[in-house]
């Protein structure tokens, strides 16, 4: 019976030899992810042994990861408070893949993940957290839960009562023009499928394009396919998953890719000529309103974000800084940089972007994720405006439901720093 | 028979039910003071204890969209409200079952605020307007929860039955 790659997950990890699309399965998890909600997750664990005489028992402290990312530092004694609730559970129980705030090791979580190798090739990875998706770059089956579904994850080891989705398999060809890439695909494909056209359902990429992406690229799609409501994103592993995990990743022992069988059984497949496309612009307040830049070019921008679990690496930062080289973000537009890991902080020093950044006039903040969710800094004023490499602009994401979000790629996020309105990075800022 | 006290439009996000600037305050006791904290006049309502008790609010496609945030839940069930939707995203739909907030998928549902609704076991019936509209049940793979008055009760269940 021939299988998608997470038929073939969902099977392996269930202890069946076949699993199908309406298959209800019970994977055991291997890796399980939190980041300050794991604060509510210790709540509802510790609901569940309630009146049962047994003692709270993580079924496997290794395979639990604790990132905190979403306020840091704590904005408010009451995140610090929560964060200190997480530490003290985190020593108590044995927790090693706990990264607190730190300039060494700390994070954002989806970033985190992948450079410490946490995450293989066929592993099931759940995360209190939408963007979990991103997993899916390293050919893994990742998918968000909420904190009462990771509570028993924690209890018991396994995901219950998991309906296998059906696959909609995305072939993309041709090479990007310069100044498009993995973010304008992404977008163009969200606009496509719609917020909830890929509801229930994975995404599987293929195709040229995709082979020739880096990790960092492939996490991007990933990452953004909870925008189309996919249930995960998925790469299927090869040489280039095989690279990032040696090379960047550390890791030493065996790494099997999983790939679908030839003849698998796809929903619908789409095909994506990715050297037709333009920069693409997700306008306000949906993921989905996907324009090409044309059609908003000169609108007014105050507050460049240029970050986040979706563009926060250092081919992100990389593409911003070699544009800013040498000149000035525009006088009424301020411009927030947050680097996705500490590590990837450092690397950006190392290489100089951050001087690049920093003297075109950027804030190059401390890694974590910042004002993507509005949580404690760059909130924005009444009226204004952010273009920002982040993944949701609903109404109100920013903190304040009086302002608009676009979204965009880091090539479009830049060249429109120096201009101060939405700029085609093609043309020139 | 429900009232419904709000009429929403498709894609409502956890970022419109339930603002990311809240997301620190976790327990299920304080998240429903925040429900709708930017639409002042639903937020308003709820919190005056005004509403009807079980009182329903009528949205489009993609309820709960966006993040897994489970405050987006707990702040709904917190005013015993019932969601009736054309359709729900996945996370939201799962952690509204597994912390038993009520949820019902009619896709073609038509409702106004005011009007007053019947949840029968397989439509929902609009009694203002005389329509009726075929409700599609929840995923049968997440019965065995509901029939356990929701996860924590099931996990503690299967933790009980496997010692």
């Amino acid at each position: 019976m021939p299988m998608t790659v997470v038929e073939k997950i969902l099977a392996r990890a269930s202890g069946r030899d076949v699993a199908r699309a309406g298959d209800v399965v019970e994977p055991a998890v291997d890796l399980a992810m939190s980041h300050e909600n794991a604060a509510l997750v210790i709540n509802q664990f510790a609901e569940i042994y309630e009146g049962t005489g047994l003692e709270p028992r993580i079924w496997d402290p290794a395979r639990i990861a604790i990132i905190f990312d979403h306020r840091v530092p704590a904005e408010s004694p009451k995140t610090a408070s929560n964060q200190k609730k997480v530490r003290e559970f985190v020593a108590r129980h044995g927790i090693t893949r706990f990264h607190d705030i730190r300039g060494d090791e700390g994070g954002i979580c989806h970033q985190i993940l992948p450079e410490n190798g946490y995450v293989r090739p066929g592993a099931v990875v759940v995360g209190t957290d939408s963007h979990t998706t991103s997993h899916g770059a390293l050919g893994a089956f990742a998918f968000g839960i909420g904190a009462t579904e990771m509570a028993s994850v924690w209890a018991l080891g396994v995901a219950l009562n998991v309906e296998v989705p059906r696959t909609i398999r995305v072939e993309v060809s041709g090479a990007f023009a310069p100044g498009v890439g993995p973010k304008d695909l992404i977008l163009h494909l969200v606009g496509l499928l719609t917020a909830e056209g890929a509801n229930f359902r994975v995404i599987e990429f293929h195709g040229e394009t995709v082979r020739a992406m880096s990790t960092s690229g492939r996490l991007t799609l990933c990452n953004m396919s909870v925008e189309a409501g996919a249930t995960s994103g998925v790469v299927p592993g090869d040489a280039e998953t095989v690279r990032y995990l040696r090379e960047v990743a550390g890791v030493s022992d065996p790494i099997v890719v999983v790939t679908p069988d030839a003849g698998a059984d796809y929903e619908r497949t789409l095909a994506i000529d990715a050297a037709a496309l333009v920069p693409q612009i997700a306008c306000p307040h949906t993921v989905d309103n996907v324009r090409p830049v044309d059609a908003v070019v000169g609108t007014r921008v105050h507050q460049i974000v240029i970050g986040s679990c979706t563009n926060g690496r250092l081919d992100d930062i990389a593409a911003a800084a070699r544009i800013l080289r040498g000149r000035k973000v525009a006088r009424g537009t301020r411009m927030l940089v947050f680097p996705a890991s500490a590590r990837i902080y450092q690397e950006a020093l190392a290489a100089g972007y951050v001087a690049d950044l920093m003297r075109a006039g950027a804030v190059v903040m401390n890694s974590g994720c910042g004002p993507c969710l509005g949580v404690h800094e760059g909130a924005l004023g009444d009226g204004e405006v952010a273009l920002s490499t982040t993944n949701r602009n609903f109404k109100g994401r920013m903190g304040n439901p009086k302002s608009e979000v676009y979204l965009c790629s880091p090539e479009v996020a830049a060249a429109s720093a120096v201009t101060g309105v939405i700029t085609d990075p093609r043309k020139g800022a | 028979m429900a009232r419904v006290i709000a009429k929403l439009g498709d894609d409502v996000s956890t970022d419109v039910i339930y603002p990311g600037r809240y997301m620190a305050t976790v327990l299920p006791t304080e998240t429903p003071q925040f429900a709708f904290a930017d639409h002042a006049e639903l937020n308003a309502l709820l919190k005056s204890g005004r509403a009807p008790t079980g009182g329903v609010i009528v949205a489009g496609k993609n309820f709960g969209c966006g993040s897994s945030r489970e405050q987006a839940c707990s702040c709904l069930k917190g005013h015993e409200l019932t969601i009736v939707a054309r359709g729900f995203a996945r996370i939201f739909l799962q952690n509204s079952i597994n912390l038993g907030l009520d949820l019902v998928t009619a896709p073609d549902v038509e409702a106004a605020e005011g009007d007053e609704l019947e949840v029968t076991a397989d439509e929902v019936v609009n009694r203002t307007t005389g329509h009726k509209y075929a409700t599609v049940p929840l995923p049968a793979a997440r019965q065995a929860i509901i029939d356990a008055g929701g996860l924590i009760a099931y996990t503690r269940q299967r933790l009980l039955a496997a010692r």
